[in-house]
């Protein structure tokens, strides 16, 4: 059995809730006003995003922390008992977000959702609920290890992980490794426009480490799909040298029969191009040009 | 006039004995910001190359009449190292650190505006002023003085654009990294009001990315209050969504932060968005 492509592993069985009533609530942070809000609807059981879509007028945000400090408990309960005419929720729902807000801070989440938050006859109950956390909250809570889903990633997105490189799948024909994540996002988006497709995102990331390169390639090289490997190097922190010192020590390690296209430019560019020629390789310095070489490698080798 | 910074910037830099730190202070020095000292606790007394290192921001700024600071402290120590920076005196904070725990930043973001101290980054490149000042990590040689302002989310693909501009002779006023986080202290916002007054600038190019609304926010500034010509480059066209793209806030989730908002907004604000970052400099000429 498989939801969405998933394989079904597990599947979790619980005791029938008479309910009676659905609400919404969530903890979370608004990137547009830089504060942490409670999300409460009493149109619960679908997605929050539809709500948003069909019921805007139905969901109810109130300020935990933002520019005016931090809200009390005091003033979370009043804003409770102003929203929602339901007893209950005015009863019973203070302490159960005032605690999901405690969550959220102690543990650095970026969501804390309990959606449907029930109203049955014996009161609240958290029928389903949903907690994220922080990746850059995760080092400060090493209890939270245990948390960690490696079905969320695929296996080439666990292995770069591990390596330190920022790595994610896409489904294209051509391997791209490009410094730094703004670049390598517009690489991709170029790649799509000059009619290839990328068949990842990789950040090789600012130091300027050869193994880096070396374990980027090997992780590009499991991808049967490839077709090609486009690398794109704006040296900054990174140096070029270093990169041409990785691409030549993959290119020893390992079996690659693919065909790669180089840029690099930057900080020791020529040092590092000099290294690739005297290797047999060679780098262009346009991405436009390197990403439509890519491309016709690509494309062209399919076709013929 | 350039903005944030010029040549009479004074500069130190927390974390200046680190492994980052004392390299880039180095090579700002070089680049002729004037760099007056550093910070480190517990290595008060010592010396970086020439410059000398205090224990505490405080200290640092009363023998060195520093203003601004540049934090290359590891995530863990950042937000202690940036709010001793804006207790201390220092007025212009950049942080270049990455990892930085979101919730950690929203309650820096709201004591930084209590105490109206501005803070870049974190996660970013940092601030340059061509020729007169460089407070960040990005290769100052790529930079030419001239009346181009460049506002970025971005590091390396900040540089791909300035370098394209150089090449055509196209100097820049200002470039700031804002960084690459969901939250940062300061905005695109901010800088354009900023951008807009200062008479160096007369073009400014704004590189954004997938994830949040600040894109958004910076296309309604630009209708109402812009008047000089913005041309726009968005990256993550391409990106899967719920997938962070390399920076923790470049992330289309839930329907929110694609490409194609961002770049509609900035259309109808009037702004050329263009499709790849080498057509730039010639969207700037028309």
């Amino acid at each position: 059995m498989t939801v969405k492509d998933f394989p079904v592993k597990q599947i979790l069985v619980t005791e029938l809730l008479g309910i009676q009533a659905e609400y919404y609530a969530s903890i979370t942070v608004e990137r547009d006003s830089k504060e942490i809000v409670l999300i409460v609807s009493e149109a619960g059981g679908m997605d929050i995003e539809d709500i948003a879509e069909k019921m805007p007028q139905l969901i109810r945000t109130f300020t935990m922390y933002g520019a005016g400090g931090e809200s009390s408990a005091d003033e979370l309960s009043k804003w409770l008992s102003s929203s929602f005419r339901d007893k209950i929720i005015r009863d019973q729902g203070p302490a159960i977000m005032w605690n999901m807000h405690k969550l959220f801070r102690d543990k650095d989440c970026s969501l804390v959702e309990i959606n449907p938050l029930a109203v049955t006859a014996d009161g609240l109950v958290a029928a389903d609920a949903k907690i994220v956390f922080d990746d850059n909250g995760v080092p400060g809570h090493p209890e939270l290890d245990r948390f960690q889903n490696p079905e969320e990633f695929t296996a080439d997105e666990l292995e770069a992980r591990r390596a330190g490189l920022s790595f994610v799948s896409l489904t294209g024909e051509i391997g791209c490794m490009v410094n730094g994540a703004g670049l390598a996002m517009a690489t991709m988006d170029c790649t799509k426009l000059q009619g290839g497709s990328p068949a990842n995102f990789l950040d090789v990331g600012g130091s300027s480490n050869p193994d880096k390169v070396l374990n980027a390639m090997r992780i590009l090289l499991k991808n049967e799909q490839l077709k090609a490997i486009l690398i794109n190097i704006f040296g900054g922190i990174t140096r070029c040298d270093d990169v041409a010192e990785g691409i030549i020590l993959a290119r020893e390690k390992l079996d690659i029969t693919l065909p790669i296209v180089i840029r690099l430019i930057g900080t020791n560019d020529r040092k590092g191009r000099k290294m690739l020629s005297d290797a047999g390789l060679t780098a262009v310095e346009n991405m436009t040009d390197a990403i439509s070489k890519a491309v016709n490698l690509a494309t062209g080798g399919a076709r013929r | 006039m350039s903005i944030l910074i010029d040549e009479h910037t004074r500069v130190i830099a927390q974390g200046i004995t680190g492994r980052d730190g004392s390299f880039h202070a180095r090579q700002m020095l070089e680049y002729g910001t004037q760099v007056v000292g550093g910070v480190t606790p517990g290595k008060g007394g010592q010396t970086a190359g020439t410059l000398p290192v205090f224990d505490t921001v405080a200290e640092a700024v009363n023998k060195t009449g520093a203003q601004c600071s540049i934090i290359f402290v590891p995530a863990k120590f950042a937000t202690d190292a940036i709010r001793e920076a804006a207790e201390s005196g220092i007025s212009l904070i950049v942080c270049i650190t990455e990892g930085i725990p979101v919730l950690s930043m929203v309650e820096l973001y709201h004591e930084l505006r209590r105490k109206k101290v501005r803070l870049i980054g974190p996660n970013c490149p940092g601030i340059i002023s061509p020729d007169k000042c460089k407070v960040g990590i990005m290769p100052g040689h790529i930079h030419k003085p001239g009346v181009v302002g460049v506002i970025s989310r971005s590091g390396t693909l900040t540089y791909e654009v300035v370098y394209g501009l150089t090449e055509k002779k196209m100097g820049q006023s200002t470039c700031i990294g804002i960084g690459g986080d969901p939250i940062v202290g300061t905005g695109y916002v901010e800088l354009l009001e900023m951008f807009e007054k200062d008479e160096q600038t007369e073009a400014i190019v704004l590189i954004g990315e997938i994830g949040g609304a600040e894109e958004e926010k910076a296309a309604s500034f630009i209708k109402t209050s812009v008047h000089k010509k913005v041309v726009a480059f968005i990256s993550g066209r391409t990106a899967p969504p719920e997938k962070r793209m390399g920076h923790a806030g470049a992330i289309v989730s839930g329907g929110k932060g694609g490409a194609e908002s961002k770049i509609r907004a900035l259309q109808q604000a009037g702004v050329i968005v263009v499709d790849r970052p080498d057509q730039i400099p010639d969207a700037i000429k028309v």
